[in-house]
């Protein structure tokens, strides 16, 4: 079932073009990963699915956005139902510098998705055993969350995005900060998490891409150059620079 | 003829870096290898030029005239004179020379001051044949050790740290003069006056310390009830609290505005606008408080039946926490600017709105450095004279009355110290007690503010 429907998308930054016309589907409960060397636009293009383009004042998106029969662009779109709906976790760790506790229920605070202490307890409690770090940090829940490590803290980003249940998940290259041991845990967290929610991942790692994608797209100068399954396009591309990127002749 | 010699010193030295390049570089052209770039020869050879000069030049300076009047003076000894009356001698001995001596000239003394000039010229022009001499000997010397082995980056590199090292010394040191110069007069204060009566008496009157005859001795009883500072501290707590209400709130807003809402083109010109009030003269300020602000509340207030005087607090405190509102709203937006904009996306990527973000991540996180740009609001509240002085009157009134006038630490110590002063009574000894403890304040504000600042920085790096 397709999630999200992109029909004709252009992104300007002031007057330099960064997206080119794309078409992309999202298949639901899937994974698509977004690959493409630097500057190809696939952050550009992540960064349009819950609208944080806005936050950068010359950005100007142009095209359609469908999500559940919603185009998003349109001017009726509430960013902040959007946003609740469609969560993102950022390439460098980002936690507030607040403590644990504090960080996942930020969202559901916001959104009044809580009505007692106990529920919230729940909710922060749920949200860290889905992101797998309930067992390292259930006994300091009250501290501070840039104490953690960097893959500790990268979970908790995950689980933050995950309080408020959104049926979509953003990840900016969310590995890229961290090391083998860390990525490792995240790429089976996105294994896990999939079963909830649609996961679009933008990564620059091709055994990633690989190894946690069912789709995948292949970006390059703004255009979106070949999309389909992750199989397909790993072993049988159809196009000539979907092939030498994959095979690392360029990028 | 000092200036003569300083200016001859400067000139061969820039000639003595000329040269020692020269060489360096003549070395150079018989491929030879230098063990540091031309130039730094040129800055061994100057340095070897001028430091030596400078050093016998200024011990000369510092010894002359005590070796002259010892000399002068050993005429006068086994005569039974007094050490003043010596030190009178010389200085009429001085005078003379000069041709300004109006007294009954003596011819003791008219030897002595022929003596002098003759000691004087004799000094100066082996003064000058010494740094000459000294001069050339280490010019020479150390073009002669110019060589293709000789090492001269390491001296020149020492050198310019001990430049550095003498100009942060400088600073240090002045302020611990300060700092001296504040204690001992203190101390002496608090001799007369027990510092329990200054802390806690309720009475600020210095004006009756006129009232003593210079002649007759000190008696400390009759002191009792002119140094109670207690007045004077809750009046410069109560203005700098009027000037916080007024500075916090607005230059907390104007910062979170310039940061977070004002477009690049609104901050590019706003913010220079908002600092413009920090570059007006305190003065200026002042008579604004006193002939614009202060009969203009006075008026309203008149006008609404109650009694304002003319020279009141809120006046003053309200124009100086408009004084401070550039302090405020610059540092907290540079605080808030400084919160990484990884923060934000965080937060906007939950669904939270501006103001939410605003609210709950970006101002805790840039809380430390707005309580630090705070509390040196505060300390230079605390430290403002000028518009005090001008407008909230100089009779030290306990009141908390925000329409009477008050008076503040820096105001009475003006009105202690202008015109004419003794040295070592009391009431002049006042102004430094009072300099003191605004010292030890205003330190310890700024300490405590540096401390939650650099709490703030370790956060993020």
């Amino acid at each position: 079932m397709i999630k999200i429907n992109s029909k004709n998308v252009d992104v300007f930054y002031g007057k330099k073009q960064a997206l080119f016309n794309i078409n992309l589907d999202i298949e639901e409960n899937q994974v698509t990963a977004l690959i493409g060397p630097s500057g190809c636009g696939k952050s550009t293009f992540l960064r349009c699915l819950n609208r944080m383009n806005d936050v950068i004042d010359i950005c100007r998106v142009k095209g359609q956005i469908i999500i559940n029969d919603f185009d998003i662009n349109d001017k009726s779109c509430d960013v902040v139902r959007l946003r609740e709906k469609i969560g993102m976790v950022f390439q460098k760790p980002n936690p507030f510098p607040k403590t644990i506790y504090e960080n996942i229920s930020y969202g559901p605070t916001i959104h009044g998705m809580a009505q007692s202490k106990n529920e919230m307890d729940e909710i922060v409690e749920n949200s860290l055993k889905k992101a797998a770090l309930w067992e390292e940090v259930k006994d300091r829940i009250h501290e501070p969350g840039t104490g953690l490590s960097g893959g500790q803290q990268q979970r908790l980003c995950i689980a933050r995005a995950i309080s408020v249940k959104p049926e979509v998940i953003l990840m900016d290259e969310p590995c890229s900060a961290l090391d083998p041991i860390a990525t490792a845990q995240i790429e089976e967290l996105i294994d896990e998490l999939k079963k909830d929610h649609t996961i679009i991942i933008v990564t620059h790692s091709m055994a990633q891409a690989a190894r946690v994608s069912q789709n995948t797209g292949f970006f390059h100068l703004g255009e979106l150059i070949e999309h389909g399954s992750t199989d397909k396009i790993f072993k049988n591309p159809e196009n000539k620079r979907t092939q030498d990127y994959i095979t690392g002749r360029f990028g | 003829m000092n200036l003569v010699i300083f200016i001859f010193i400067v000139l061969l030295g820039f000639t003595s870096y000329y040269f020692g390049r020269k060489k360096a570089y003549s070395i150079q052209a018989t491929n030879t290898r230098l063990t540091a770039l031309p130039q730094f020869y040129g800055y061994y050879l100057a340095i070897w030029c001028a430091i030596p000069a400078f050093i016998i030049y200024s011990l000369w300076a510092i010894f002359e005239p005590s070796i002259v009047k010892l000399i002068i003076l050993s005429d006068y000894s086994n005569q039974g004179y007094l050490d003043d009356e010596l030190n009178l001698i010389y200085e009429k001995t001085k005078s003379l020379s000069r041709g300004q001596f109006s007294g009954e000239i003596t011819t003791y003394l008219e030897t002595s001051a022929e003596k002098y000039l003759n000691l004087r010229s004799i000094a100066q022009n082996s003064k000058v044949v010494l740094i000459l001499a000294i001069i050339i000997a280490s010019i020479v010397y150390g073009y002669k050790r110019i060589s293709s082995n000789n090492r001269t980056r390491e001296p020149v590199e020492k050198f310019l740290n001990a430049v550095l090292f003498t100009a942060s010394l400088a600073a240090i040191l002045t302020t611990i003069g300060i700092v001296f110069s504040l204690i001992f007069q203190t101390i002496d204060f608090f001799k007369v006056i027990p510092l329990f009566d200054f802390i806690f008496g309720t009475h600020w009157y210095p004006a009756k310390a006129f009232v003593r005859d210079a002649s007759e001795p000190l008696d400390p009883s009759m002191y009792s009830d002119t140094f109670g500072a207690v007045p004077i501290f809750a009046g410069t707590f109560f203005i700098a609290l009027i000037a916080m209400c007024v500075a916090i709130p607005i230059g907390l807003m104007s910062g979170i505005y310039l940061a977070e809402y004002a477009s690049t083109k609104v901050r590019q010109y706003a913010k220079p606008l908002i600092e413009i009030l920090a570059g007006i003269p305190t003065v200026v300020y002042g008579f604004f408080a006193a002939l614009t602000v202060g009969p203009f509340l006075k008026d309203i207030g008149t006008a609404m039946g109650l009694e304002v005087s003319a020279e009141s607090a809120l006046a003053a405190g309200g124009v100086m926490g408009i004084m401070i509102i550039p302090f405020i709203s610059s540092l907290s937006d540079d605080v808030i600017t400084s919160v990484p904009q990884s923060l934000r996306d965080g937060s906007y990527a939950m669904g939270a709105t501006k103001s939410e973000t605003i609210k709950k991540v970006i101002f805790p996180a840039a809380l430390p450095g707005i309580v630090g740009s705070i509390l040196l609001g505060v300390s230079r509240a605390v430290g403002e004279t000028m518009i005090v002085v001008m407008a909230s009157g100089l009779a030290a009134n306990l009141t908390f009355n925000p329409l009477e006038s008050t008076s503040t630490i820096t105001a009475q110590i003006v009105v202690i110290l202008i015109g004419d002063q003794a040295f070592g009574d009391p009431k002049t000894q006042a102004a430094f007690a009072l300099g003191m403890t605004l010292f030890l304040v205003t330190l310890s504000l700024n300490i405590f503010a540096l401390r939650v600042v650099k709490k703030y920085r370790e956060k993020y790096e």
